[in-house]
This record gives C-alpha cells, structure tokens and sequence, in this order.
C-alpha cells in the first residue's frame, strides 16, 4: 500500500470536454421528443474523463486500500480468507452475464441449476432441509429466517408470540433484524466464559416467545456447549432456534447447525464461503429451514418440474417477497467453486484448520494481553485489551499501530461485553508464517506499550492518513462533492 | 429556586412553577463522550410519564430520551441544532426542551439531587 | 499428508502449532462439542474438483443457457458496459477488502463512495445519498420505513399501482411486519389515479406518498403539485426512479420529492441474472438522519490531509441495536465503484446519448409493431422512453405466442403483462437489424 495519499476526488480529475463512452451511432429513422415539463432541467454535473485518466485515477485511489490479497486481516466476526481466483473466473465461464431475470425458464437452466445445487450443497452442510438464496446479506438473511419463525406462528394461529431472544452478546444485526419483522427484543445474559446463562433463559421463555437467535460459536469464540438443552427448552416453549451464521467457518467439518436443534439458519457467503467482501458488499445471505418449514421461504423460488427441469414460481405460503429476483447472483457461483474446489474431503479441514490458527494466536500472546475467557476458542478469540493497562495505551491504540506493520485490526471494541474488546479471527488460509509475523508485531506493541507508550498513542505513522477527525465530521457531515465545494468556498 | 430532578435514564427536570427544562445530567454526557446530534421533538408535543421523546447521539453511541413526568412540549432549543456540544460544556443550561408539566404531583417518583448522586456513584462500579 | 492449496499447513507447521496449544490434535480443541453433535461422515458432496474440472462443469452449465437479445426491461436493462469498469473493479485491493472500518487503510473503498453519494444526490437532485442498499425493491422498502420513522404517530403509506408488481410485494412483506399499512392508488390508463391519490391523501395520516418514475409501464408520468399536496398533509414523497433516465427526466429533486430511491442496475451494470445490482436511496438533508445504512463523509487528519471517513454511525445497528434505523450491514459495496465509474466515463453528454438511442430505438420498433395491424400501444399518447407496453389484438397470437416464437429466434421479446399484453423495452444495444429481425418474427407469425 501507498504510504503516500492519492488523494483526488474523479470530480478533480474532470475536464470539460473529455469523455470516457463508446456508444453506436444508429439511426432508427425517429425523433424523440419529450414535453419540457417532464424534462430536467439541469444536466447533472458528472466528471468529464477519458478512459486511460479514469483508470489511472481508481488504480491510484486502489493503492490507499487494504484487503485480503494484501495482507492479513484478522477481523473479527468477518471470516476474511483467501478469495480464490477461479472462483472469479468461473463467473465469466458460467456465461450468466447478458441473461435477463425475465427470460424464459427453457432459456437459463444452467443458471437454475447453479441455484439449485448451492442450494442443496447448503442443505447438506447446514444440516437443513430446504435452503433460499434470495437473500442479499447476512443481516438481510436474519430478517427473512425472522419472518419465516413469525408465519410459522401465524399459520398456527398462535399470534401471541411477539418476543425474540437474544443474547448480550450477539452481532448487533440481531436484535435490529428482530425490530424490522416486528418483534420485541428480550436480551439474554451471557455467563463469565461468554456463554448463555441457561437460569436467565428460563426465566424469559414463554408463550409469548417467538424465536431465540444465537450464534454458535458465539461472539466470543466459544462453542455454546449447552446448545441440546438450549434448544430442548426453546421447543418446549413452542419457539424456534434461529442460527446467525456469521461464525459458521469452525463448524465445517465438525458439526451442523440443523443436528444441534438450530430450525432457521442463514449463512453469509461472504465468510464462510470465501466470495469477496468488495469493501462492503455485494454478499449474500442464503436461509435453511428445517423440515416443515419450506413453504414458508420467500418468493421467487427455484423449484424442479417433474421431468427434471427448473423453474421459477411464486406460492401463497410465502411469507413474502425480499428482493426482486433471485438475489446476487453471481456470488452463488463463486461460491459453489469454492464449495467444488475443496470438495468434501477438504471442506472437512476448513473449520479445524480455522479454529488452530485461531488458538495459535491466543496462546502465544496471552501473556500479554488480557485473555478474560480462557479457550480454548473457535475460529475466534477476544482480548479485553493488554494486560498492563497502567501506561493507559488502549485497543483502539493497538489496532492503529498494527496499521503501521502492514496488518488490519482486528474487530475492535465488539462484542459489548467487555471494555477493551479486540476480536481476533485468522481464518484457515493464513499459514504459520503469516501469523508469526503478526504474533511477533502483536508482542513488540505490548512491549512498546510500557516502554514508550507515547508512540503507540501516536500511531499510524505510514498510513495515507491518520486519526482523520471522526466527531468533526459527524458534527458537521459533507456528504457529497457539491457540499464539500460549498465548505472550501467558506 | 429551581428545584431539580432525575430519572435513573439520566435524563434531569428542572422546575420552575408548572415549566420544567428537560436535558441530559452531566454525567451522562460525560459517559456520552462529544455530543454530535440531538433528535429533539417539536412544539406542542405531547408525552407520557416514561416516554420517549427523542435521542442524543455522540459518535459511537446513542440513547434514547425519556420525559420524566406528563408534559406537552413549549420550546425546543435551537442552540443545540447548531451546536450540539453546549451539552457537554454546560449540561444543566443546555436543556433540550421547555414543557409544561401536567401532574406536578409525578415529580415525587424522581430521584432529588442527593439520591441522583449516590446512583451515580452506585452505577460507576 | 498434503492439504489442499488454500490451506497453507505442512503437517510440520500443525505440530508446531499444536504444541503452542498444548493439545496433541486438533480434536482436542473441539472438546467441548458433544459427540452426539459431531458429524459422523463427510458431506455427502461431490469430491474436490481440479480447475479444469471445474472449468469443464461451469461450462457444462453454460450451454444451458441462451443468451437472447434483450427486449425485455421490467426494471432491469441491457446497457453496454465499458470494458474499463470490470478490469477495475477486479482489483483486489478494492474487491478483498472488507468494509472500510478503518479509515487509515481503507481511503480507496471510502472515496469511491463519497463520489457515488455525490453523483447520485446530483442525478436525484437531492441534497445526500447513501453508500447503497441491496437492490431497487429493497431501497423502495428502506424508503418507505424511513418516511414512516421521519413523521411523528403515522403509519400510513400511499403506493401507486403503478409501481412494479415485485417492488410492491416486497413493499407489503416490509409494511406488515413493521405495522404499516400501504394503500395502493389505483390506475387510470396507466397512470396514477390523481382525484385518488388527492381523495386518499386527504382522508387518512398519511406519512409518505410513492409514485414510479418512468412507472411500470414505461410511462413518464406527471407530478406536478403532488408534492406541494404532500407537503401540505406533513406526508414525505418518494419518487422511485430507473437510475439512467434520471440523468434526462425531470428529477426528483425538480418535482419537489423528499425521498427518491430505485434500482441502479441500468447504469450498465451486467444482467447477471438478476444481480448483484444496486439500489439507491437519497434524500434531502433535514432527512438526513434517519437514512438508514451506511454514509460516508469528508473531514480531514492530524495533519490537514483531507480523509474520508464513515459517518452518522450513531443511526447503524452495531450502535442503535434494535432502535437503529435498519438491520443492514452489508451492502453492494463494490457496486457503487462499478456506478461511480459509469458515470464518470459516460457523463452528462454520454447519459443524454444512452437515453435517447434506447428511446429512439424504443419508438421506432413501438411504430413497426403497431404497423403490421395486430399490435397496439396499450397506452397510445402517453410519454414514454425506451419501454412501452403493448396489447395484442389477434385473437390467434397470445404473449406467450410471441414470446416463444422470438425465443426461437434469439429474441426476448418483453414481459408478459397479461395473456394478451407485453411489456417491450429497447436500449443502444438493439440495433436497427435486431429490431428488423424482431418485427420479421412476429410478422412471420401471421404468415
């Protein structure tokens, strides 16, 4: 990465006159005239750019970022691995580009069949019996698996059930999805090692409890080992177990979520299944049910004719409808390489691979940072901060100076339960190398931290920028070009 | 003298005959950190004992507004609209809204001064 | 024993590591998962494939797609793509990264999108965009929570039938689960009913009015004084638009709309089967606040050096929880690059260019259709761009007729409306000799 910034704006690089399209030039033998009244008035102010500026301009602006491919990124709760290459290039081989959503079903088989077979290649891998891919994102699968658990109820006229539990602990999309399908959010206590206090639990189920939504491993990287009884008890109230797959990765090859008594589940592709994140997204948020819970999945659905062939329909069990179509499509396809690429038998190594990467770590640096939950842990880990906390350098100071190695933070100041949180997830296609040097880096901050604490403080020195004025700009936000121009010209 | 009181959400009601002046204790917006936003009713608003009137916002946190006692709003200060950080210099003159208290007998539910300060003390450990 | 070629561990390295863990293997780190939990067996899935395996399987599937010329819109259309935005956009340091959550590192990811909220609130015509929600129906959706969370003690939400029937039902899944109830403002001759839409105002508490421009039907409608109606109930209108044709419509922000959202899929985005595309949502300032997802914002570092950081995170869910203004996380991310980037290369003048060849050829094939005698604007006299409907006046051909018969020949003629009905679209990328060949089609069915 650059240390120095590119710092142009596409807006800066504009000249008047230039331009970046190749179009045709048909003649069609019609004029078009629209009333002036339905017409804009203003052309809007786009940059004007030719082609080889605007490339040299993203490429510059590429080199002010961090991923994957450039080093390693043990963010927490993100699963940030390797996202392999042919899974990109399998894209352009599937050949769905230039295929409409509306085009026959006879015409884009091989497209339905790509959906139908993740699909059932989730199934088999969640433990579930029926699997939509229609969602965009994990938080947008929490909300459809949530609105599958509320027709469930409705379908059984038990509408009193207006309740969903979830744990302190939990991704902060949980208890937001629960809000937007309707429901009211009743926390649950962790216990000291992170786990959900069964006792508490007791106390919240009831008749008036739709679903609980966990995730196991939880946020702290702990296997929730009471998940049987959780779950036993959860039924017996007559509520569903919802599973946030955001921490699937450790369980591949180990267990899954449907045979721990888990009834909804999502999965986000973008973790556990390698597809690229893309500084945001696109995702995907595919959802499984268990047996006598698919014709509640939303509309559109893929289903299979009887002669074998695919087809898109619409029923009226559905809760609904989440997206337009069938979702982001060509992210199944990247990740169904990934699923064909290692197979079976190397599917079975991902998880316990994640998860010693993950212990490596915690054991070679809990000496000198805070480690209030002995492992060991999953595919991720928390410190509460260093141990030596006298020099008063905090995790947001260590996340900073691990820039200036060449490394991105770990998630840092989640989950809630502690005040220092700094949430460390390797993933399985880091190698020893990689997590020694980020060990020894890791250990050479805490050391710093008492020694001269001021510089730690300080950091990052190599960034393209640094401490930017965060509370400046959500005092007084500019949100675009045109009112970033008007502030200069104050 | 103005007699002031406290709801354990921190939100404190100063009282002056039948007005209060809503805002936030300083604690609380010590706890807050620099307030960036305030999401403040409108004139003639009406609330509960207990409901929610509207949310302050600092960088990385939020909370939500609870009305102390019955009241239908008056005034809303417009300084903190465009400087929302009067609340951390000076919580107990920045208040958010002016109101008219409906049942002066509800103020007998809050904590006073002293009582406030002890929760403090308590909620820090 | 060698592992597969993501996973970099010898068994020398699982040793070492093992041993730094004090266990003897791996196992014994998962023994806190009961064995009853256990799998017993692999995954019943096909065994690891080789890249030329799984170059030979994707095309396998390949040859069971047609790719047909596109007549068809419904939302989403055929644009050319410049060949500059997939090469960029497959750079690695934008495509691995994760959201920009540390700004220091992540200046590529947050200008990009800085530049796409600035061109999007320009297009719109409104004062601020966000960093994008997940496609057109679910921005429709956002938009319509957001009005409703905008005014104070009204659940009411008035939606033209001219709206797209998937972004209604996506809007009625959302609307129920919330408490909301939508009332949808009938049509007249393609349009929005006014005296309804004036009627259904008045009568209830309204929070927001949506309305779909060009709509459903490719009808460029007329909204003139529907905000000033709006505004006068205290009810927000929201305009949902094609994102390309904003760059030539009169925009949101020209009808006095207070919410705009849509589909930017027709920024050139791939067909892709439905996606990924990218949904847009912008909104005047004082609404600001209640955008839901994220935002970016320009301020500067210790030194001065103008950054861009995420902003107004106080509205998100990793802070607000259940009290946030929506669930989303991820978002289309790397979309807004592909949109930023569209936009720089095309521009005002190209824009101007892409709508009217995609009108032109519209109406040109709209006039031969209606030539050959069978065939009729549904909506005769009513402004349209580059999609029309049509109505199918033999009683021998039906839609699927049509439908069929150009399929055979490469062609996707449109979307069926009704039995005897179809919605037709045209863009740059129909040249005069597909469109002949479309016209010959359905005249050799007559034949």
């Amino acid at each position: 990465m650059n240390k120095n910034l590119y710092s142009p704006l596409v807006f800066e690089v504009s000249h008047k006159g230039r331009h970046g399209y190749s179009l045709p030039e048909y003649e069609y033998g019609v004029k078009v005239e629209l009333p002036e009244s339905l017409t804009r008035k203003q052309a809007p102010s786009l940059p004007e750019i030719d082609e080889p500026s605007l490339v040299r301009h993203y490429t510059n602006s590429s080199n002010n970022n961090f991923g994957v491919d450039t080093g390693f990124y043990p963010l927490g709760s993100c699963t940030m691995k390797y996202n392999p290459k042919v899974n990109e290039a399998m894209v352009g081989t599937a050949a769905v580009g230039a295929l409409h959503p509306h085009q026959p079903a006879s015409t884009v088989q091989g497209a339905l069949r790509i959906y139908r077979t993740l699909e059932k290649y989730l199934s088999e891998i969640g433990g579930m019996a029926e699997f939509t891919l229609n969602p965009f994102a994990g938080a947008h699968g929490e909300y459809t698996g949530l609105m599958v658990i509320r027709r469930y109820h409705l379908s059984r006229a038990d509408e009193a059930r207006r309740k969903v539990i979830v744990p302190d602990s939990a991704h902060g999309t949980n208890p937001a999805s629960a809000a937007m399908a309707g429901f009211e959010i009743v926390e649950v206590k962790s216990l000291e090692d992170g786990t959900v206090d069964i006792e508490d639990l007791r106390g919240k189920l009831g008749s008036d409890v739709a679903a609980m939504m966990m995730t196991n491993p939880n946020t702290v990287g702990m296997f929730e080992k009471n998940i049987p009884e959780i779950a036993e008890m959860v039924h017996a109230a007559g509520a569903l177990l919802y599973y946030d797959g955001a921490n699937l990765n450790p369980l591949l090859g180990i267990a899954r979520p449907g045979d721990m008594g888990f009834d909804v589940m999502h999965i986000n592709l973008h973790k556990t299944f390698s597809t690229p994140h893309g500084g945001g997204g696109p995702g995907a948020g595919p959802v499984g049910v268990r047996a006598g819970l698919e014709q509640f999945l939303p509309n559109p659905r893929v289903v299979e004719n009887a002669d074998g062939s695919l087809d898109v329909t619409c029923s009226d069990n559905a809760f609904g409808r989440v997206s337009a179509w069938l979702g982001n499509f060509t992210v199944y396809i990247k990740a169904l390489s990934y699923i064909l690429s290692l197979g079976s038998e190397n599917l079975m190594d991902a998880g316990p691979l994640a998860t010693l990467n993950a212990n490596y770590i915690m054991n070679s640096l809990k000496d000198l940072y805070e480690l209030p939950i002995p492992g060991p842990c999953k595919h991720e880990f928390v410190f509460d901060g260093l141990r030596d906390k006298s020099q008063g350098v905090t995790t947001m100071h260590v996340a900073k100076s691990l820039l200036d190695y060449g490394f991105h933070a770990p998630t840092i100041y989640f989950p809630l339960l502690f005040h220092e949180s700094l949430m460390i997830e390797p993933t399985e296609t880091e190698s020893i190398d990689t997590l020694d040097s980020f060990i020894d880096v890791m250990r050479k901050i805490a050391l710093e931290a008492a020694s001269d604490p001021d510089r730690i403080k300080g950091a990052p020195y190599t960034t393209p920028i640094s401490h930017p004025d965060e509370d400046e700009a959500a005092l007084n936000p500019i949100l675009t070009y045109s009112q970033l121009c008007h502030k200069q010209t104050l | 003298m103005d007699k002031i009181y406290y709801l354990p959400t921190h939100e404190y009601i100063k009282v002056e005959g039948e007005t209060g002046y809503i805002g936030i204790s300083e604690y609380a917006a010590k706890q807050l950190g620099t307030v960036t936003y305030v999401d403040a009713p409108e004139d003639g608003d009406e609330f509960e004992a207990g409901e929610e009137f509207g949310a302050i916002e600092s960088r990385k946190a939020a909370s939500d507004l609870f009305a102390p006692v019955s009241c239908e709003v008056t005034e809303v200060n417009f300084a903190l609209e465009g400087d929302p950080k009067l609340i951390n210099s000076n919580p107990l003159e920045a208040w958010i809204i002016k109101v008219v208290i409906k049942d002066p007998s509800e103020l007998e539910g809050l904590m006073d001064q002293k009582a406030y300060d002890e929760f403090c003390l308590n909620e820090k450990h | 024993m060698a592992r597969h070629r993501y996973f970099p561990h010898t068994d020398a390295d699982v040793e070492r590591m093992l041993a730094r863990c004090s266990v003897t293997d791996i196992d014994a780190l998962y023994a806190d998962v009961a064995p009853a939990l256990r799998l017993k067996k692999p995954y019943d899935l096909p065994k690891a494939m080789s890249e030329p395996e799984l170059e030979r399987y994707f095309a396998a599937l390949a040859t069971q797609n047609k790719p047909l010329t596109c007549f068809a819109g419904a939302g989403f259309y055929h644009h050319y793509t410049p060949a500059a935005i997939p090469a960029m956009m497959s750079r690695s340091e934008f495509l691995t990264a994760y959201t920009p959550y540390q700004p220091e590192i992540s200046q590529g990811t947050l200008q990009y999108i800085f530049e796409y909220q600035s061109m999007m609130a320009d297009l719109t015509g409104l004062d601020v965009s966000n960093a994008s929600m997940y496609d057109g129906a679910t921005a429709a959706a956002e938009a319509m929570v957001m009005a409703v969370n905008s005014v104070r003690k009204k659940r009411r939400i008035l939606v033209s039938a001219t709206v797209a029937p998937a972004l209604q039902q996506v809007l009625a899944t959302y609307a129920e689960a919330a408490g909301i109830i939508i009332e949808i403002i009938p049509e007249d001759n393609g349009e929005t009913d006014r005296t309804a839409f004036e009627q259904m105002l008045g009568a209830g508490d309204v929070a927001g009015v949506m309305v779909a421009q060009p709509n459903y039907y490719g009808i460029i409608e007329n909204f003139d004084g529907w905000a000033d109606r709006c505004h006068e109930k205290k009810a927000l209108l929201i305009m949902n638009c094609h994102a390309s044709t904003l760059a030539v419509l009169r925009s949101p922000g020209e009808w006095c709309a207070d919410i705009a959202c849509g589909e930017a899929q027709s920024l050139g985005m791939p067909l892709n089967y439905g996606g990924p595309y990218l949904g847009y949502l912008c909104c005047k300032e004082n609404l600001m606040r209640k955008l839901p997802g994220r935002i970016v914002g320009a301020t500067t570092d210790k030194d001065g050096k103008r950054s861009f950081v995420l902003t107004l995170q106080a509205r998100e869910q990793h802070i607000r929880r259940q009290k946030a203004t929506s669930n989303i996380c991820s978002n289309q991310g790397i979309m807004t690059l592909h949109a930023a980037m569209y936009l720089s290369l095309m521009g005002a003048d190209g824009l101007e260019k892409v709508n009217r060849l995609s009108a032109e050829a519209a109406h040109s094939l709209a006039a031969r259709l209606e030539s050959t005698g069978y065939i009729k604007l549904k909506y005769s006299g009513k402004p349209y761009l580059n999609e029309f409907a049509v109505e199918i006046t033999d009683e021998n051909l039906s839609a699927d007729a049509i439908l069929e018969a150009c399929a055979d020949k490469g062609i996707l003629a449109g979307v069926k409306l009704t039995d005897n009905s179809l919605l037709v679209a045209a863009t740059e990328m129909c040249s005069p000799d597909d469109i002949d060949r479309y016209v010959s089609t359905i005249k050799n069915l007559k034949s």
